[in-house]
């Protein structure tokens, strides 16, 4: 059943340029009646909202009463706001920790499940130790926030404990209550939960890599780690273009995670964008200055979605290229 | 032999770091079924003694978990079912259909997938409350409904543009309309692709947070995550409660892991590349 899918999801590459004979112009019409229900609520939940946010942005607001315009008064705000600041530097820190980190890591673990153990050991134990790996993307992130903020507790904590039952008390931390400290740990626990993300893209990427690739470059004699570099890597461009993209898109919207795991504390040692924003909006009821930094946020994110689907497009173009 | 000397350790790291993955489970697992005493005595790596189940039940009352759960698979299931609905409607009109202007309407759509939800939560808040229907759970299924269908027509439209025209054609020839090739023929044909999204709709709004922490306040109407977020927020459970939290959250993705492990690892692949 599911390989009917897959053939599809692989075909659309080679075929999405090629514009199949459109039907007669009055079906074309009827067609686009199906379109109505999905637009309807298109505008009603996104479009409608989104603008209503974006406008409020540009005034000073409490949630009741008139809004008032201010212009771009709230965007001036901003730019001298270091708690604004703070947040999206802390998102650089996420980035690291939700893309850069797992898109190598994944890398790494791919190939040598696939290219490994797959070989010497069979596909079924690669297949476990890949759905090991993808175990915590299933988890509700608010559950993950609870099951690492006790693992991660001062007192109590099972990491603290392991750490005094093998000899090293001394490196025992308050890992989410110190400020120097708690974005290490919160970003810790955010490779614990991306990591399968990338992990399973790539070994589904590799599965329609050709194995003479492989044989050859063996025969060849080239050790493990230039098949690697030189036949996983080039193969897989459009996989990782695809994860780079969506990871550093989770990372910048990372919330669930923050607050249950910090609330963006302590002392704001963990605030992040989209955190900052809620606390702002419901917390502050600073409505209009809310909007301003999740308008921020929003302008951010388009930018690098349009720029990942550029990589995309190009490394498939490429890889295309390569093979033909 | 040398080979084999060279094999093992690299599994042997593979599987520590296979390990290091699933051992917040574990541990969750053991502390949960500790009585408060135990734990208290032996620490959180000790394993327990006995099965102690009264800290699970306490906690499942305390909470209402069963209502929870109710929410919760209602809000998952309907949305992954109205979402996947409203996919096949957009993807039918720019798959099949190759309606004008297509490429800006699958963009749009790819765009409101990628919008982060801080930019929609406070006006969709505000709006909720003027037309009656804050903190109800239709309107976290009216709002994952839309969000989700926007990937959904995304994946979906791709995979109808290469639907095979023949089959269409011959059946507008013998008569049928657009309505009817739609659910006499395209939907039974695409089965398979159908259910890799109402499995990923299901799972994704059960995981949401963000919105459903916003919109459902009161303790009869909220999801699981929100309810045990919500409580880890307030700092108050020791570590027994934490654990019973813990466990019972887990248990229901496990769950989920164990029957849709095929779909899930598999269709992930079909999301990614398009």
């Amino acid at each position: 059943m599911t390989v009917t899918v897959e053939e599809g999801a692989r075909g659309t590459r080679t075929a999405g340029g090629r514009p199949a004979p459109a039907p007669p112009r009055g079906t074309r019409t009827s067609y686009a009646l199906f379109l109505l229900p999905g637009a309807l609520a298109f505008l009603a939940v996104v479009i409608v909202p989104f603008l209503m946010n974006t406008g409020v942005s540009l005034t000073d607001w409490q949630g009741v009463g008139a809004p008032r315009w201010t212009g771009l008064a709230n965007y001036r705000r901003l730019l001298e706001d270091g708690e604004f600041w703070a947040s999206f530097r802390h998102s650089l820190f996420m980035v690291v920790a939700m893309a850069a980190v797992p898109t190598l890591a994944g890398l790494v673990l791919a190939a040598a499940l696939f290219d490994f153990v797959g070989k010497h050991f069979g596909d079924r134990l690669a297949a476990f130790l890949r759905a090991c790996f993808y175990l915590p993307q299933v988890l509700p992130i608010a559950v993950a926030g609870i099951v690492w903020s006790w693992i991660l507790a001062p007192e109590g904590g099972s990491l603290n404990a392991l750490l005094e039952a093998v000899g090293l008390s001394s490196w025992q931390q308050d890992w989410l209550g110190d400020p120097d400290i708690a974005l290490y740990s919160v970003m810790g626990v955010m490779v614990w939960v991306q990591l399968g993300f990338p992990l399973v893209i790539f070994m589904a990427g590799l599965q329609r890599v050709d194995p003479q690739l492989y044989e050859a470059a063996e025969l060849d004699g080239a050790g493990w780690w230039r098949r690697f570099r030189h036949v996983t890597l080039p193969q897989i461009r459009p996989e990782i273009a695809v994860v780079l993209t969506w990871c550093t898109i989770a990372a910048l919207k990372v919330f669930g995670a923050v607050y249950v795991l910090t609330k963006g504390g302590p002392g704001g040692a963990t605030d992040v964008p989209s955190y900052f924003s809620f606390t702002t909006f419901f917390e502050k009821t600073q409505v209009g200055y809310g909007a301003a930094i999740s308008t921020v946020l929003t302008v951010i994110i388009l930018v690098l979605a349009l720029a990942g689907l550029r990589l995309q497009t190009r490394a498939e173009d490429a890889e295309e290229g390569g093979r033909a | 032999m040398t080979t084999a000397l060279r094999r093992y350790p690299v599994l042997i790291a593979l599987c520590l770091a296979a390990l290091f993955m699933v051992v917040p489970f574990l541990v969750v697992a053991v502390n949960a079924v500790k009585s408060p005493a135990e734990y208290s005595r032996h620490g959180p790596l000790s394993l327990p003694r006995g099965l102690y189940l009264d800290g699970l039940k306490d906690f499942w009352q305390r909470v209402d978990f069963g209502r929870k759960l109710v929410n919760s698979v209602l809000i998952s299931g309907s949305v992954a079912v109205l979402a996947a609905v409203l996919s096949v409607l957009n993807a039918y009109a720019v798959g099949i259909g190759r309606i004008r202007g297509r490429t800006w309407v699958l963009a749009f759509f790819v765009l409101a997938n990628v919008l982060p939800q801080e930019a929609l939560v406070y006006p969709v808040y505000y709006l909720s409350k003027q037309v009656g229907l804050y903190d109800t759970r239709l309107s976290v299924i009216i709002v994952f409904t839309v969000i989700q269908a926007a990937f959904g027509t995304y994946l979906l439209s791709s995979v109808l543009g290469r639907f095979p025209r023949e089959i269409i054609e011959a059946a507008r020839i013998d008569g049928a309309n657009a309505w009817q090739v739609l659910w006499r023929i395209v939907v039974p044909v695409s089965r398979p692709t159908l259910g890799v999204l109402l499995v990923f709709f299901f799972i994704w709004t059960w995981n949401e947070f963000l919105l459903p922490l916003v919109m459902l306040i009161s303790n009869d109407n909220q999801t699981v995550s929100v309810a045990l977020g919500v409580l880890q927020g307030q700092r108050l459970m020791d570590a027994t409660m934490t654990n019973a939290a813990a466990l019972l959250g887990v248990l229901p993705a496990i769950v989920f892991f164990l029957v849709f492990q095929r779909t899930l690892t598999r269709g992930i692949a079909v999301g990614a590349v398009k």
